[in-house]
């Protein structure tokens, strides 16, 4: 779950790390009094689960409460990557002499949390990280101590961040990752913090994206979360106890393992289509179970072939068999279906298939091929 | 034994709810050792004939059991892998699915001074066929013979243990790694110990976009290789940034690529299947050599 600006910032403040004086504004009227209330020079900044703001158009620079009213207007309502702008954060612009780069995430080859300052900030990191390795320092702290001070200092040594500032940024570095064990985060990111003219330090921006597996026991963070139209399917499933992802092609797909679903995704690339969605039931594919997924792979109106394919393990396949049966005589699908059964039971569960308005293959790459040629004909009356 | 598992591996089943009891019975039917269960509170009690202890320890103590099957729910699971390292049991075998990745980072943190290996969390668990299974997969896909079987997903799994049986392919320990970022024997780990194993004769490597576990056991054959290999790679069609079910499938900005994977392999000698199917052949192609 991604957390906008504004709530990572506030989030980091309360761990007491120095932000510039901001507030939210749903309207120009507000950004208005915003800007007016810091009096000072602000920042207008789009508040969207996007990367890339800044190049988008989403951030503007004002010098009075009218300019910050005029880049409200602007922004509020346009599109960045697809996502409609619905707030604006009004902070008062730094006064930069220069720019770093302090994240934490996780290292998976390392089974730990890595730290990394940089004192190229302000650009994105990956491209740092590919063109010039050697500018970011990092530290893999233990997940059971936590960054300790001489960690801290390593870091700030390491980057090589100048003498002056070196104290606040280890303290920084410190309290970013208590801010990532609170708030069981997968990402927590500065960037850029900025020095000051003044010689202070302060965070310019600020990403926390938090592990939705840890919601249970972040009650105040899970009320955060925010739905966007087209996650509303992704949602929808979740509840359900599936796994959902849309994508751009025309072959619905149904599975039941993460993997072989995954694989059956391949399976119709190879056969020369593209799919439109990944949807894992999960165990025990029974008739509600199978309804409930064709529902939700049909609410896709580029869908033109759904494939089902389960292997049957503790799930008998003669019983997805009849799930898939009663479905399909109950709510006829709008398109035709593939199904491929295989494990348990698979070949009573295709003898029940057989007058069934549907076509069984018994192999994945047989399916996959015939899901994606019907896919290609032209739409039934 | 082959490796992890095998007939006189004796198992605890920490969490005997609704899915650990199913289970548990069907790996007693296999002919696992399922020697106990825990559930504080029910000490000295039995369900389905299985006799129950308040503790971990106290289940060791008494059973003498090597290996645990952990079911429970994953707030709670943290607690339940500790106490089962903290008891110095050999192997823990973790079904879960959903444990936040903080926890799962304090555990690997204390598995490295601990004498304990695991597998997961989830995933199916391990089966060494004919001798004992440990998950929750479905027995009879599985035989007995000389193919090792690393794989980071369930019935993919299944899938592919079922066309190597139906080829005549047996295998000795099919291992579960599990489809989390962070899990207890990463692929390298599991390819290391079925390189080492003298039972297996051939490795099948099945693995999955995100993270770089495949690159680094591409590594390790290449460099310590003892037998041939075969791999796949699933989510080869799958977006950047999409989370494809499993928490740890993710392709994150240039990193955990399929392509990344099968340039890996390929680079080691070691044949990437394009599709399950094509599994089987390749291994008996390897194996002719």
């Amino acid at each position: 779950m991604k957390l906008h600006e504004f709530q990572a910032k506030q989030i980091l403040a309360r761990a007491g790390i120095p932000i510039p004086d901001g507030h939210v504004a749903v309207s120009p009227q507000e950004a208005e009094a915003a800007a007016k209330a810091i009096a000072a020079p602000v920042a207008v900044k789009a508040q969207v689960h996007a990367g890339g703001r800044g190049k988008a158009g989403g951030i503007k620079v004002a010098k009075s409460p009218g300019e910050a009213k005029a880049a409200a207007g602007a922004i509020l309502g346009m599109e960045i990557k697809g996502l409609r702008v619905e707030k604006v954060y009004v902070e008062r612009a730094a006064d930069v002499a220069s720019e770093l780069y302090l994240g934490i995430t996780l290292d998976r080859d390392r089974r730990r949390p890595v730290v990394m300052l940089s004192t190229v900030g302000g650009v994105d990191i990956e491209e740092v990280a590919a063109a010039r390795p050697e500018a970011i320092a990092r530290g893999w702290p233990s997940p059971l101590l936590g960054l300790l001070p001489f960690e801290a200092r390593a870091l700030v040594f390491a980057a090589e961040v100048a003498p002056a500032q070196r104290e606040a940024v280890a303290d920084i570095a410190r309290r970013l990752y208590r801010v990532y064990g609170e708030t069981d985060a997968t990402l927590v990111e500065i960037n850029p913090l900025f020095v000051q003219k003044d010689g202070s330090v302060l965070a310019g921006d600020a990403k926390l994206d938090v592990d939705d597996n840890a919601l249970f026991r972040l009650p105040d963070l899970a009320k955060l979360k925010e739905v966007s139209a087209d996650e509303e399917a992704e949602e929808k499933a979740r509840a359900l106890g599936f796994s959902y992802v849309q994508l751009d092609g025309d072959v619905g797909i149904i599975g039941n393992g993460a993997g072989l679903v995954m694989a059956t995704l391949d399976a119709v690339r190879n056969a020369g289509g593209r799919a439109a969605n990944f949807l894992d039931v999960g165990g025990g594919a029974k008739e509600a179970v199978v309804k409930a997924a064709l529902e939700i792979v049909l609410s896709n109106p580029r869908v033109r072939s759904v494939m089902i394919n389960i292997f049957g393990g503790i799930t008998r396949g003669d019983e997805v068999a009849k799930g898939i049966l009663d479905v399909i005589e109950a709510h006829p699908p709008r398109v035709p279906l593939v199904v491929r059964l295989s494990g348990t039971e698979a070949e009573a569960g295709r003898r029940l298939l057989v007058d069934a308005p549907l076509e069984s293959r018994e192999t994945m790459d047989e399916a996959a091929a015939e899901a994606v040629r019907l896919a290609k004909e032209p739409a039934r009356a | 034994m082959s490796v992890l598992l095998g007939r006189e591996t004796r198992v605890i089943v920490q969490g005997l709810g609704r899915e650990g009891r199913f289970h548990a019975e069907r790996m007693k039917d296999y002919g696992t050792k399922v020697v106990g269960g825990t559930k504080p509170g029910a000490g000295g009690t039995s369900i389905d004939g299985i006799p129950m202890f308040d503790t971990v320890a106290r289940a060791v103590d008494a059973t003498g059991a090597d290996a645990s099957i952990v079911f429970v729910p994953a707030p709670a699971a943290m607690d339940a892998l500790l106490e089962a390292i903290d008891a110095q049991i050999e192997l823990v075998i973790a079904i879960t699915e959903g444990i936040p990745i903080a926890d799962m980072l304090k555990v690997a943190a204390v598995l490295e001074t601990a004498a304990t290996t695991l597998v997961g969390p989830n995933g199916p668990g391990a089966i060494t066929p004919g001798q004992s299974k440990i998950g929750i997969m479905p027995a009879e896909n599985f035989s007995r013979g000389g193919v090792g079987f690393v794989s980071r997903s369930g019935t993919l799994t299944y899938e592919i243990a079922d066309l190597l049986t139906r080829a005549g392919l047996g295998q000795s320990t099919c291992i579960g790694v599990g489809g989390d970022p962070v899990v207890g024997l990463p692929t390298p780990d599991a390819v290391r110990l079925l390189n080492e194993d003298p039972e297996t004769e051939a490795i099948v490597i099945v693995g999955e976009i995100g993270g770089s576990a495949e690159e680094r056991a591409a590594e390790y054959m290449r460099s310590e290789g003892k037998k041939p290999a075969v791999a796949f790679i699933a989510g080869r069609s799958a977006p950047p940034g999409k989370r494809m079910g499993h928490a740890g499938a993710i392709v994150s900005g240039n990193q955990g690529t399929a392509e990344s994977k099968v340039r890996a392999f390929e680079e080691a000698g070691i044949p990437v299947a394009n599709a399950p199917s094509e599994i089987p052949r390749l291994v008996k192609k390897a194996l002719r050599r």
